[in-house]
């Protein structure tokens, strides 16, 4: 994990100007515009709604489904995965179950929750917290069966009751493949909450996303998936935030030379 | 002047009855190897260890000396035989015992300061005491300026110095020592050894400490058990002629040293020439 230089950022900046470039020409001549709109007006389209607020408001609908929603599921994914990794009876207990609705789309339960929830931002939620809480229950459950055993064995023998271990060495040591589970988790979240609205709803990006395509709006589909990257590369910083604040030995370790 | 001799038996009789704290009785230990067979690691262990002393168990690498201290420790229990702690078997997690192993086993996630008060965590020791406490180990065991360095930025011996204020920290009555000082350079690994029979003398510790080093064995143990190699057995019991007050520093100049360290190369030197033999270098 090398600083990125001066460098990089120059190149990276070329590139884009370069890809935009091409787009604004292109568009109309090598593919009809039809297709693939202009970035001035997808620029445009983001302007006029962030002029008359309705692309924050929008947004913000999108970020609090998604971030409740991780929330909940993560919290819930945590716990169940500290659970059942700590506990072998409940692991077998629960395995079958657990795969069999695994392996289920996620998406495909929306539906259901509409039918339980209504069209309103709970079902989003619901939907985004179904997404999420595998994702991070698997990690979790991984994680701490991955708690080193000497460790363990070794903080017995100085006399540790189970909540101790609990605290001081499971937890810390499972946190790595906890925060693994929230990174991935992040994209998840969002395509929960953006299917919910693609579902069903009068608010939200997916709703901008939806009833733009709906009028034949290119330019308004391109900027709705913008402010959507936009978002989640908010919530992606949001979490690596949190890893580094969570894992300070992380960063030192990342920053020490390597030697074999 | 008197010479004291090196006390050479193969007998088992380390103070047995009053004092003995730890007694290995007709143990043997196999484990299930690669291919489900059985390995023999040790057999036929006969050893009463009395309070207070500090026993050394010398012998090649792989001959079972660790798996005797894992038994102490109640890690396991023997395949055949028994193991006797304060008198009686030991059948779980030996709580009255620290050990040392040769991995540092350090929490990764926390700084050297929090590495060494994870046990006195565990007791709930009152901050400014553990606070104290720490101070003090951390000066014994040359630590101090490395205080919330990670074990990732700390190199083998700082780890090993760090594992060992971890155990000094929560003061076991038995420390179980599996070559602790291996990967110490050799000035430390005396200054070390000395801190270490300082320490144990005066909180009369009893100790096991391993190790394959012979002049290390010489040095610090009153009473040293030789093994065999694997399955590893009890070659001899070598009664140290040195005193509890020894002087590390000039042990070499003493001629009860010289004789120990000579009759121990004795008992050892056959068996590493049956070794070569075996592999096909026989003289």
């Amino acid at each position: 994990m090398t600083a990125p230089n001066l460098n990089i950022h120059l190149f990276r900046g070329l590139f884009l100007v370069a890809f935009l470039a091409v787009w604004e020409g292109g568009s109309g001549w090598l593919v009809p515009e039809y297709f693939v709109s202009r970035p001035s007006i997808i620029f445009l389209n983001l302007w006029e709604w962030a002029s008359d607020g309705s692309l924050f408001f929008h947004a913000g609908i999108t970020a609090i489904e998604a971030f409740a929603g991780f929330i909940v599921g993560g919290t819930a994914g945590m716990t169940f995965g500290l659970l059942l990794g700590r506990s072998r009876f409940l692991a077998d207990l629960f395995e079958p179950f657990i795969m069999a609705f695994y392996s289920l789309p996620k998406v495909a339960l929306a539906p259901l929750f509409v039918l339980w929830l209504g069209i309103g931002i709970e079902m989003k939620i619901v939907l985004t917290a179904a997404v999420v809480f595998f994702l991070v229950f698997l990690n979790t459950y991984t994680g701490v069966r991955n708690v080193s055993r000497e460790l363990v064995t070794i903080l017995r023998l100085m006399g540790a009751t189970e909540g101790q271990l609990l605290t001081k060495v499971v937890l810390p040591s499972a946190i790595t493949w906890v925060f693994a589970g929230l990174r991935i988790s992040v994209p998840y979240a969002l395509i929960g909450a953006i299917v919910g609205e693609l579902i069903a709803s009068n608010r939200g990006l997916g709703y901008l996303l939806s009833s733009s395509a709906g009028q034949f709006n290119t330019g308004g589909v391109f900027a709705a998936l913008a402010a959507t990257m936009a978002l989640a590369f908010i919530l992606n910083v949001a979490v690596k935030y949190a890893e580094k604040a969570a894992m300070p030995w992380k960063a030192a370790d990342g920053d020490r030379e390597v030697a074999i | 002047m008197d010479r004291r001799t090196p006390d050479v038996t193969s007998e088992a009789d380390l103070s047995p009855g009053q004092g003995a704290l730890i007694e290995f009785r007709d143990v043997a230990k196999s484990f299930a190897g690669p291919k489900g067979q059985e390995i023999l690691a040790v057999r036929d262990l006969n050893v009463t260890v009395g309070r207070g002393k500090f026993i050394a168990l010398l012998g090649p690498s792989g001959c079972g000396k660790s798996t005797l201290l894992n038994m102490a420790a109640g890690m396991f229990r023997p395949s055949a035989g028994t193991v006797f702690y304060g008198g009686e078997p030991v059948d779980s997690l030996n709580t009255r015992t620290g050990y040392m192993t040769q991995n540092d086993h350090l929490l990764p996630w926390r700084d050297v300061i929090g590495n060494i008060s994870i046990p006195l965590e565990v007791r709930r020791m009152p901050r400014a005491e553990a606070h104290e406490r720490i101070g003090t180990l951390m000066d014994l065991v040359g630590l101090t300026g490395f205080e919330s360095s990670y074990p990732s930025q700390l190199s083998g011996g700082m780890r090993k110095r760090v594992a060992l204020a971890r155990l000094l920290a929560y003061d076991p009555e038995t420390l179980l020592l599996d070559e602790p000082f291996a990967a110490l350079d050799a000035q430390l690994r005396l200054a070390m050894q000395g801190q270490l029979l300082r320490i144990c003398h005066q909180l009369k510790k009893t100790v096991l400490f391993v190790t394959h080093d012979l002049d290390e064995a010489a040095a610090l143990a009153d009473r040293i058990i030789v093994f065999s190699a694997r399955p590893g057995t009890i070659r001899a019991i070598v009664k140290s002629p040195l005193p509890r007050d020894r002087d590390l520093l000039r042990l070499r100049h003493d001629p009860d040293y010289i004789r120990l360290t000579a009759d121990l190369w004795d008992l050892i030197a056959p068996m590493a020439a049956a070794q070569t033999g075996s592999e096909g270098h026989a003289t």
